[in-house]
This record gives structure tokens, C-alpha cells and sequence, in this order.
């Protein structure tokens, strides 16, 4: 039998250094997904408690949207969701066998398209509260 | 190095020729005494400065540990300088550095062609075949050499391969059919399209480097692995095995542990000595799993 050495936590995580694309791409995709989901469970909590009439609906969404943070994080909401579907159809090429030469590109147009979308949606989303 | 006598004493730099000997002698003797001794100075003086190793040699950082040695039961690295050659790879290196410095370094290598799939090592960052990996293509003169990432070190750079071996040996990885040709002395042919199509898939060296690189598959995980679905894909589109016997192979590659368990990383395809799609070949077993499951009529 073998000696093994157990070379720590730095073996499954230390490494992401050398990570590559489609390991990245991995990560986001997980993040962001799970990110979405959590999401769609505040939204439907806080909309269900806003729901006693139309007062308390107005009230709840024009107080959240005049707090800076919030459309910040809506900033974020997009950047997560956009980059979540455009890798999510790379990733449905990738299972249909097509375009697995491009992966790397792929994942890079993924990331610059979501930057791009997340920047010029940056005047709408922050207009008028700072 | 070792026949070279240990210097630790570095004033024997600096102190002038040792003192004449004590008992009288001629001006000639002791002009050939002194000549002698200076001589005896600068090559001891040369031997401990650093040997010429010529402007390009280059630094090889290897991880060492040896649980059975006292005193190396801690990992490390150790340092050495070694000259380059031209078409020098990193296996040469480390062979310089065993025959030249310590020659209980160890590692596995054998064919040194890129053949025998022995000496798959972490180097610079990456799984890599220490034979087939330029010197001269690596990005600078530090070279960092270290066992497969996931597997259990034995020894320096020997990882212990037995839980990659066993995967393989999981999805058979042998020809098995139940149709043969009728005749006695028949051929059974491959069509030259089908011999296309599996052709990559034939020329893995159980190197071990792809699944060392798939995260899914680090520690003692059981998913199977690029190289052994690689291997079912080798035989499972093999059309001279037969239906019954891709039906039979169709089970062992969509088990909980087969290809479902890949999350098209593509770190086994970047990896690959032997430029194997692995990726590309795992995401067509699991079209041909839903193929054959999913059966509308
Ligand atoms: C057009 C929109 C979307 C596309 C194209 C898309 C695509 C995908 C794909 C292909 C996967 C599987 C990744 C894999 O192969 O492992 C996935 C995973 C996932 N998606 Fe989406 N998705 C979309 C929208 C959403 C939304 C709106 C949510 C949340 C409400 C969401 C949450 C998730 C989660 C949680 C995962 C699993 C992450 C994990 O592997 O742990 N997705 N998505
Ligand atoms: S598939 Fe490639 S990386 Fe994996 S064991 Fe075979 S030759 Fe090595
Ligand atoms: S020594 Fe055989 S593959 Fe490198």
C-alpha cells in the first residue's frame, strides 16, 4: 500500500490560479444560477407581503427603488442573469456537439457581452437616486 | 558533486598558500612546494565556486517528500541548476538533475516518446508528459515539477495510479463481441468510416493527466473519469461489437458514475498529451444515452 500525503485544501481550491475557461465558466454559471434562484424566492416574498392593496404595493416598490443599494443590485441582478443565459446557451451547443472548438471564445464573447449589456443598462437603473 | 570533497571552510579562499614545511629543503623544492600548494588552492577555489553552468541553464523546482526516509516526511522543494541543451524536455532535466545531484529523486519514466503515459507530471501549473514538454516552449528558466494534483503521493513525483487503473479496468476496456462472421476464417471488417470515427479515442497512453486535471473527479470520487469514457466511446462506437454488446456498454457509461456526472470543464481536452477530444466524446455518449432512452413511439 501507498503512503498518501494529503496536500491540504490547497489541492481543490488553492489551484484556481491555473484554472482555465471552461473551469470558470463552471463556477460563474453555478454562481449565477443559484444567485437567480435566490432572487426569485425574495421577489416572490416580498411582492406576496405587498400585496394588501394598492397603497402597500406602491409603497413597498417606490421605497425599495429609492434606495441606492437596491438599484445597485439591480445592476448586479442583470449582469448575473445575462451572463447566466448567454453561457447557459454555450452550454446547450456544448451538449448538442456543436461549436466545442469555440468553448474558450465562447465563454469569452459570454463575459464581454454580459459587460457590455451591464454597463449601458448602468443610466437606467441608477437614474434619480444619487 | 560527490567526488567532490565537501567545502564548508570558506576561508580557504582567502588564506595564502599554507605555510612551507618544516624541514629544510632547496630554493627549487620549495618553489615547486609553493607551486604545487597554489595550484591545490585554486582548484579547490574552483571547485567551490559554482560550476559553469553556461548562460541559458535553468532552475528546476521539484516537490520532494519520502514518508519512509526520516527528515523527508515533510514535502518540499528542492532546487537544482541545470545547463540546457537544445531540444532539452523536462524529463531530461530531471534525469540530469537524479544523475547529476541526488539520485533519489524519483519519478516514473520509461518510453521518453510520449508513449508509455509514465511520467504525466504538474508542471508549471499543468498536467503535461515530462517527455514531451520543450523547455524552450515553457515561459521562463524557473521549471516547477510536481506530482498529478489528486492522487496520492507515493514518492517525490510518484502518485499512486491505482484508483485511475481501476476505472479503467470498469468500463472493460477490451473488443468483446457476439457477432462474429459466419465463416471459420473470415475478416471482420471495420468499415473505414467507423475506424474514422473512433480513431482519436484508440490513441490514449493512460497517462492519468486528464483525470488529474477534472475537477469532478478529483479525490477518490468515483465518477469514471475522461480516460475510462473515453475508453467505453473507443469500444461502445466500435460497430463490430454489435448491438447487444453496445446495449451492455450503454449501461456501464450512463450509470450514476458515467457521463452525466461530466460538467464540460474541459480541463481532460486541454490536458490531453495525445489531443483526445474527451470532451467532445463524453457529450456524444450522453446524446446516445438520451437517444436510447427516450423513445416516443
Ligand atoms: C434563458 C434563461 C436560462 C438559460 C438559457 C439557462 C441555462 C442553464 C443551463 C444550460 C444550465 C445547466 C448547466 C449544466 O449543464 O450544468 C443551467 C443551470 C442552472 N440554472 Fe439556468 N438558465 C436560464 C435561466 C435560469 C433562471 C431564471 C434561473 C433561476 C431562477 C436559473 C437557475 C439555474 C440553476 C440554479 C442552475 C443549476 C446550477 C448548478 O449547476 O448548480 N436559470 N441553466
Ligand atoms: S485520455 Fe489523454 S490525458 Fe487521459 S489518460 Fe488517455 S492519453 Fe492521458
Ligand atoms: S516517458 Fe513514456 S510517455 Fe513520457
Amino acid at each position: 500500500m501507498s503512503q498518501s500525503y494529503d496536500r491540504g485544501t490547497v489541492e481543490d481550491f488553492g489551484r484556481w490560479r491555473s484554472f482555465t475557461a471552461g473551469m470558470w465558466a463552471w463556477l460563474f454559471h453555478k454562481f449565477t444560477g443559484w444567485v437567480l434562484i435566490g432572487y426569485l424566492f425574495t421577489h416572490i416574498a416580498v411582492l406576496s407581503t405587498a400585496l394588501t392593496g394598492e397603497a402597500a404595493y406602491n409603497d413597498t416598490i417606490v421605497g425599495l427603488e429609492s434606495l441606492a443599494i437596491v438599484r445597485l443590485l439591480e445592476v448586479g441582478l442583470l449582469a448575473v442573469a445575462v451572463f447566466h443565459i448567454l453561457n447557459g446557451v454555450r452550454l446547450l451547443f456544448i451538449d448538442l456537439g456543436t461549436g466545442l472548438e469555440a468553448q474558450e471564445e465562447s465563454f469569452y464573447a459570454s463575459l464581454v457581452i454580459t459587460g457590455a449589456i451591464t454597463i449601458a443598462s448602468v443610466p437606467t437603473f441608477v437614474s434619480g437616486v444619487f | 558533486m560527490s567526488t567532490q570533497p565537501d567545502q564548508t571552510d570558506d576561508e580557504t579562499e582567502s588564506t595564502p598558500e599554507p605555510d612551507a614545511e618544516p624541514e629544510p629543503e632547496s630554493p627549487g623544492e620549495r618553489r615547486r612546494a609553493e607551486k604545487a600548494a597554489r595550484a591545490e588552492a585554486a582548484e579547490e577555489e574552483a571547485a567551490d565556486a559554482e560550476p559553469d553552468l553556461g548562460d541559458d541553464a535553468i532552475t528546476l523546482k521539484v516537490f520532494r517528500y519520502d514518508p519512509e526516509v526520516e527528515g523527508k516526511t515533510e514535502p518540499r522543494f528542492d532546487t537544482f541548476r541545470i545547463p540546457f541543451t537544445k531540444g532539452m524536455t523536462v524529463l531530461d532535466a530531471l534525469i540530469e538533475a537524479r544523475d547529476t545531484y541526488d539520485s533519489s529523486l524519483t519519478f516514473r519514466h520509461s518510453c521518453r516518446q510520449a508513449v508509455c503515459g509514465s511520467d504525466a507530471l504538474f508542471i508549471n501549473g499543468r498536467q503535461r508528459l515530462g517527455c514531451q514538454t520543450q523547455i524552450a516552449d515553457l515561459d521562463g528558466d524557473v521549471v516547477r515539477v510536481e506530482p498529478l494534483p489528486h492522487q496520492d503521493v507515493v514518492k517525490d513525483l510518484v502518485v499512486d495510479m491505482e484508483h485511475f487503473y481501476d476505472q479503467m479496468e470498469a468500463v472493460e476496456p477490451y473488443f468483446q463481441t457476439d457477432e462474429t462472421p459466419d465463416g471459420e476464417l473470415e475478416e471482420q471488417f471495420q468499415t473505414p468510416e467507423n475506424r474514422e470515427e473512433i480513431k482519436m479515442s484508440t490513441r490514449c497512453i493512460w497517462c492519468g493527466a486528464c483525470m488529474s486535471s477534472c475537477n469532478i473527479a478529483a479525490d477518490e470520487n468515483e465518477y469514471l473519469g475522461p480516460a475510462a469514457i473515453n475508453k467505453a466511446y473507443r469500444f461502445a462506437m466500435d460497430e463490430r461489437e454489435g448491438e447487444n454488446m453496445k446495449e451492455h456498454r450503454m449501461e456501464l457509461i450512463e450509470q450514476e458514475n458515467g457521463v452525466w456526472r461530466c460538467q464540460t470543464q474541459f480541463s481532460c481536452t486541454n490536458v490531453c498529451p495525445k489531443d483526445i477530444p474527451l470532451t467532445e466524446h463524453i457529450q456524444e455518449l450522453k446524446r446516445e444515452a438520451v437517444k436510447s432512452n427516450l423513445k416516443f413511439w
